[in-house]
């Protein structure tokens, strides 16, 4: 019997920061002070405060450590595990505050908003172990599914509970799974759409390294209700972790009988296999995603049919996010109104969002539906970094919007975001500062998605490129006001005319920045400045002659020596040969140049 | 795995581990372990504790854990009972066997083994 559990995180933020290294230390430490029959260690997913990785919790105190080096364990082991003494120089405190005394992480104002469903286990139990997610109340409510509800009661019960589709279109998975019910075959599937594209987005990857039981349980279950018996999960390559973890879980899963045959004898087979996607975004798509799992070429086809009626290999097929099944073994157990009592009037339950961009705690969070933009951007979030001021957050990635501050308290669901431009997305949430260009922004995602266009169809393949080189000449400083029509007239084209949601949405980033930073594109073209300081053709750089004194420090790190004048006298900028470097800047110790 | 009753018996023989994560429980066992407690003892005091909770299934209502010097050295091993609503029971020089029997009287009978406390 363990006396403490160390919980060290193993996601990916993690072991990026040597969260590895941590590990190795401690276990060594543990069995020098003969600790290791006293202390476990519990290697398990994301926490969500990636921003202070590595991190630790110790139990059962819940102590919650960040930013901790290998240097630091033998501290720990030392004082913490064996004489109760907490490291306080270590713990986090997200106060000022130096009398804060809340060293447990529940405590903190990054956890207190938050409400846990399909983070519940992430963060709390070893993902590698099948027992510790069985302990947390794992395949009970398979099992339920299994001996005391008929398929059709187990689809009401996700009807009821108005659970929508969390990979970002919002369609009620109740709905999805009755049609492929309706729908006879000798064969029908179920796949995890784990193809997580969006830049910035990270949340299906931390349920699958944190746990990755969940989504095979719920898969069990879908597979029950739509009489299906066989499962795929497409899950990037780009995600080692979770891929192993994946694999460790199915071969634990087809031990323990909980996937196969006669599961639970009660004659229901299943099993799920998972395959990897080469990173292509459009294969998130699902027809793309199915094409693929075939063995094609990623490309999406036209819906209508849709995968319900004829999906992977001409069968009925339904396809959910992770963060959606991580969802359904709750439901199952706590019932419809359970989750159906969380949330918005159009919008049950929580939503994953992973924070990045300008923003103190850089992680991932789970919220009920309803909360505001600034709840998790101002308290959970922490706020923006160095006193900066808001501009915007960018939600749904690529395909989704930039939302200004003064829409911050519009409480977040599928609808609100819909009626201001943006979307729910798969739950990416990008901040942006005073130093953010909004034009530079819809160009960075619009460089993303003329990466990504499969090819298929002119309008995604060609019109998207087309809109990035009107966009590129804006920022070049070219542009005219004439330009910005013809960005509007082709955007609402290649959104009527694409044929799969990549091409729909890829105009999006640059309508809903035109829509509330229209100033900042007219600044571009008629000013020919660039307000946020980003797009380098527009820049220029000058020395302040009244602070400048005369030191000549800026013209010996000038690289193209653009910078001449007399010792002891107002330096100058040569325009012409100035490259934008921004080098000048960085070594004045009198505040003398200024960029503009 | 071939019914839920053995699905029932999984989850249990867990449910003590994992509910140490939880954070939950009514009653607060704090055993001293600064280096004086060490020295007179504590550690073995301190397992017994965790060992005999969970044996009896309390690992739920019960939190064990440690805590630094209290400043009665010459007492330690010092074990402390913190119960919402109660005032706390302060109990000294506690042995292994001492241990086992305020977790069966105290802890899961409700009575304070008073010939072990401070002051008595």
């Amino acid at each position: 019997m363990y006396r403490a559990h160390v919980l060290i995180c193993g996601g990916t933020g993690c072991t990026s920061s040597g969260s590895v290294a941590i590990q190795e230390t401690l276990a060594k430490q543990l069995k020098e002070k003969g600790l290791e029959d006293e202390v476990k260690i519990v290697q398990t997913g994301c926490f969500g405060l990636c921003a202070l990785g590595p991190v630790m919790i110790v139990y059962p105190e819940g102590t919650f450590y960040s930013r901790v080096t290998p240097e630091d364990v033998e501290e720990i082991v030392e004082e913490h595990l064996l004489k109760g003494r907490i490291v306080e120089r270590l713990v986090y405190s997200d106060t000022d505050d130096e009398n804060a005394t809340d060293t447990s992480l529940n405590d903190t104002t990054f956890y207190k908003k938050q409400k846990r469903v399909a983070l519940r286990n992430c963060g709390v139990i070893n993902p590698e172990v099948i027992d510790e997610y069985i302990g947390e109340g794992g395949y009970q409510a398979l099992g339920k599914v299994l001996t005391e509800m008929t398929p059709e009661e187990v689809i009401k019960t996700i009807l009821d509970s108005g659970l929508r589709g969390r990979g970002g279109g919002g369609f009620p998975t109740g709905l999805k799974w009755k049609l492929a019910a309706g729908n006879q075959a000798d064969q029908k599937y179920v796949c995890c759409n784990a193809d997580e594209g969006d830049p910035g987005a990270f949340m299906d990857r931390s349920v699958l390294e944190g746990d990755p039981h969940v989504v095979l349980e719920a898969m069990a279950i879908a597979g029950y209700a739509i009489g299906a018996s066989q499962g795929y999960i497409y899950v990037r390559a780009e995600y080692p972790i979770a891929v192993h973890r994946l694999q460790i879980a199915i071969n634990q899963a087809r031990e323990y009988g909980l996937l196969g045959k006669n599961i639970f004898d009660t004659g229901f087979d299943f099993d799920i296999d998972i395959r990897l996607g080469a990173g292509a975004f459009v294969c998130g798509e699902e027809t793309a995603l199915m094409t693929s799992i075939e063995g094609n070429r990623g490309e999406p086809r036209p819906r209508p049919p849709y995968p319900a009626v004829k999906g992977l290999f001409g069968k009925p097929t339904i396809l959910n996010n992770v963060e959606t099944y991580a969802n359904i073994p709750q439901i199952i157990l706590n019932g419809a109104e359970w989750f159906a009592s969380m949330g918005t009037e159009k919008s049950k339950g929580t939503k994953v969002f992973a924070l990045g961009g300008k923003i103190n705690n850089t992680g991932l969070v789970e919220v009920p539906m309803g909360t505001t933009l600034r709840e998790v951007i101002e308290e959970i979030g922490g706020g923006i970094p160095n006193g900066k001021k808001f501009k915007a957050a960018q939600t749904g990635g690529p395909s989704g919007g930039c939302i200004p501050a003064e829409h911050l308290d519009i409480p977040i669901d599928y609808d609100n975001l819909i009626s201001i431009g943006s979307m729910m997305g798969s739950g990416g949430l990008i901040v942006m500062d005073e130093d953010n260009c909004m034009v530079d922004i819809a160009k960075f995602f619009l460089e993303f998605t003329v990466d990504e266009s499969c090819g298929k169809c002119t309008p995604c393949r060609v019109g998207t490129r087309r809109l990035l080189e009107i966009l590129e000449k804006i920022t070049s400083g070219k542009g005219t006001l004439e330009d910005i029509d013809k960005l509007e007239e082709l955007a609402a084209y290649i959104k009527a005319n694409s044929l799969c949601g990549l091409g729909q949405t890829a105009p999006n980033p640059v309508l809903s920045t035109l829509r509330y930073f229209r100033d900042e594109y007219v600044a571009h073209v008629v000013d020919k400045k660039c307000p946020a300081g980003v797009c380098k053709d527009l820049l220029q750089y000058t020395i302040i002659e009244d602070k400048c004194k005369g030191c000549s420090a800026c013209s010996r790190k000038c690289p193209v020596g653009a910078i001449s004048g007399e010792i002891k006298s107002p330096f100058v900028i040569d325009q012409n040969k100035c490259i934008k470097c921004g080098a000048c800047i960085e070594t004045c110790k009198f505040g003398a140049i200024e960029k503009k | 795995m071939k019914s839920l009753a053995e699905l029932a018996a999984i989850r249990d023989k867990m449910k003590n581990s994992v509910a140490m994560r939880e954070g939950a429980g009514g009653i607060r066992v704090v055993v001293g372990m600064a280096t004086c407690g060490i020295a007179a003892g504590a550690r073995p005091v301190l397992n017994t504790i965790v060992e005999e909770v969970a044996k009896a299934n309390l690992s739920d209502s019960i939190t064990v854990t440690q805590t630094g010097c209290i400043g009665i050295c010459q007492y330690e091993p010092v074990v402390e009972v913190y119960e919402e609503g109660k005032d706390k029971v302060t109990y000294v020089k506690m042995d292994v066997d001492k241990a086992k029997e305020v977790v069966e009287q105290h802890l899961k009978g409700g009575k304070v083994v008073t010939k072990y406390t401070i002051g008595k």
